[in-house]
């Protein structure tokens, strides 16, 4: 077998087995029994002279169309992402940074990482923040073994309107710690405070909702914030960063836990990652927050600097007594965020997200004109919302995608009886006239 | 070491007044010196039941956090509120105001399994 990349040559290699006292490489997989392990060679294929690798690679990505007008969402959206994040990101000492434990080398990798906390604190209303965690799936499982460690409660109030992959990894994540999820119920599309009451009670550890939620309704969180408010579980709020540029911040409506995915803060849609999950929570749950925090201090001269903080709550000093296995975070994408917040400002967020209410609310008249085009959810709505057609909606995906339109995501994929519906999701970036031809464009379709 | 006399202890370091039904816990001078300064108590909550051996408190210093355990089964009667402000009282007088928890325990208390100050002093030598 040719080992072009391995660093080390034969006679190397020899040395070192003969140093530990085995005779050849294999051996070493020896605990492994035979018919598990992978014999003879990987299926790929030959190799070949760089010139022709990158032909091959540019044919690969001829095949993105990146032409396509896009109003793709569910929970990845297409936000611009300023030319100065790339810049900042593609700095080696950003980009090379290990885990930064040692301060007196890190003071760079730790500022970045304190200033993105301080500002998702003051967008999300938390008091602290940690300094991210892998995606918003996640965040919202870490929220719910937050609560059940926190409240001792066991059952968990889900809205059936959280995003159904969230749902998914939720329950895969409590599997095996013995609480109950129980689904509430939707009308409309979003959920009823009222309902949810007599649900309540101390062996509840936590309301876990979204807003806007999965077809992009805005839920009463006062009203839920209220119902919570003299209650012992927490109120976990999951939400989109952009939206809080002109929405109240959960954490000024009762939240205890604010969980939710940060991709929208300049970082691209890729194909579905990476992400950023972001967690900001009430004063009396800082020291069972997951994940690392960053703290602002000062060194011996009285010098302003940044250290990990509250490290005991973490896995490498708790053990199995840790508050997660988190033991990580997504430095360079919460660096993003942290570049994009600084670039916008509150005004520039406020913009970002009127501009995507504006445009998704011109979208959604405009898609509602083509005949045989419905609306079956009523309730306040953000940037993204539901249609019903009346053909399938992977037939109209596909056809519309032919015309140079991603125009949104088949609910059917997540809902059996959602055959038909389609989720479609309107950022800043969109024109009036890309608007205008996509309502264009889905006449022909259904015509 | 002051008010060590009449305590009991256990072998995680906790020590114990047993006064009828009524169990206080804290940890030994010992405990707090291994721990290093302690920045955080989080305490159990009035009224809350544990079994014996509970983790029941966290004390968490600048360096690792420690569980400590319940003495007996039994509810929770007083806590040491000063411990949130001043966590370091546990270090300064572990066996007077760093005291943490009351117990009322549920049954008779069975002292077999605990040491005296002598014999705790011992153990704790030998650990060291």
């Amino acid at each position: 077998m040719s080992k072009h990349y391995l660093p080390n040559t034969g006679p190397q290699r020899r040395q070192i087995l003969q140093a530990i006292g085995v005779g050849a490489v294999e051996d070493l997989f020896s605990y492994i029994p035979e018919k598990l392990r992978f014999s003879g060679l990987l299926n790929l294929p030959d190799p070949i002279a760089e010139p022709q690798l990158v032909d091959h690679m540019e044919e690969l990505a001829g095949k993105n169309n990146v032409e396509a007008v896009n109003f793709l969402g569910g929970g990845i959206y297409d936000h611009y992402v300023p030319a100065a994040i790339d810049h900042v990101l593609s700095r080696s000492e950003f980009y090379t940074a290990y885990t930064p434990y040692q301060p007196e080398v890190s003071q760079g990798t730790l500022q970045a990482i304190f200033e993105y906390q301080s500002m998702l604190c003051q967008l999300t209303g938390a008091a602290a923040a940690n300094a991210s965690l892998y995606d918003g799936a996640t965040t919202v499982a870490e929220a719910a073994l937050l609560a059940l460690n926190a409240t001792k409660g066991r059952r968990l109030l889900v809205a059936g309107s959280m995003h159904p992959s969230y749902r998914q990894v939720l329950a895969t994540y409590l599997e095996d710690f013995g609480a109950e999820i129980e689904e509430l119920p939707l009308e409309g599309g979003k959920l009823k405070a009222e309902a949810i009451a007599p649900r309540l009670g101390n062996d509840v550890a936590a309301l876990i909702v979204q807003s806007p939620n999965f077809f992009g309704i805005i839920e009463d969180l006062p009203a839920l914030g209220k119902l919570m408010a003299a209650e012992k579980g927490l109120f976990v709020v999951a939400t989109d960063p952009i939206a809080l540029g002109i929405l109240e911040a959960p954490g000024a409506l009762g939240a205890d836990v604010i969980t939710g995915e940060g991709q929208s803060l300049g970082i691209n849609q890729s194909f579905g990652g990476p992400l950023l999950g972001f967690m900001g929570v009430a004063d009396k749950l800082v020291r069972k927050m997951p994940g690392r925090v960053v703290g602002q201090t000062a060194d011996a001269k009285g010098r302003r600097g940044f250290v990990l903080t509250l490290q005991t709550r973490e896995q490498h000093i708790r053990r199995e007594k840790a508050t997660s296995n988190i033991c990580s975070n997504q430095a360079l994408c919460a660096l993003a965020a942290s570049v994009y917040m600084s670039l916008m400002g509150p005004q520039g967020l406020r913009e970002v997200a009127a501009q995507s209410l504006a445009k998704a609310a011109f979208a959604r008249e405009q898609m509602t004109a083509v005949p045989g085009v419905e609306l079956p959810f009523a309730g306040p709505f953000f940037k993204e919302f539901v249609l019903k057609l009346p053909q399938p909606a992977a037939k109209v995906i596909a056809a519309m995608a032919d015309k140079g339109y991603y125009v949104g995501i088949d609910l059917g994929r997540f809902f059996p009886d959602m055959n038909n519906c389609l989720l479609m999701a309107v950022t800043e970036k969109r024109s009036k006239s890309e608007i205008l031809g996509c309502a264009a464009a889905l006449r022909e379709v259904l015509a | 070491m002051t008010g060590e006399k009449g305590l009991k202890f256990t072998k995680e370091h906790e020590w114990l007044r047993i006064e009828g039904n009524r169990v206080t816990v804290g940890i030994t001078d010992f405990a707090q010196k291994k721990l290093g300064d302690i920045v955080y108590v989080e305490l159990p909550e009035l009224d809350e039941e544990f079994v014996e051996g509970d983790a029941f408190a966290v004390l968490e210093s600048v360096k690792t956090a420690a569980d400590v355990y319940a003495p007996v089964d039994g509810i929770v009667v007083e806590v040491n509120d000063l411990l949130e402000e001043e966590p370091a009282l546990i270090n300064t007088d572990p066996f007077g105001e760093g005291w943490i928890a009351v117990f009322e325990a549920e049954g008779d208390i069975d002292t077999s399994g605990l040491m005296d100050t002598a014999a705790y002093r011992q153990y704790a030598e030998e650990e060291e």
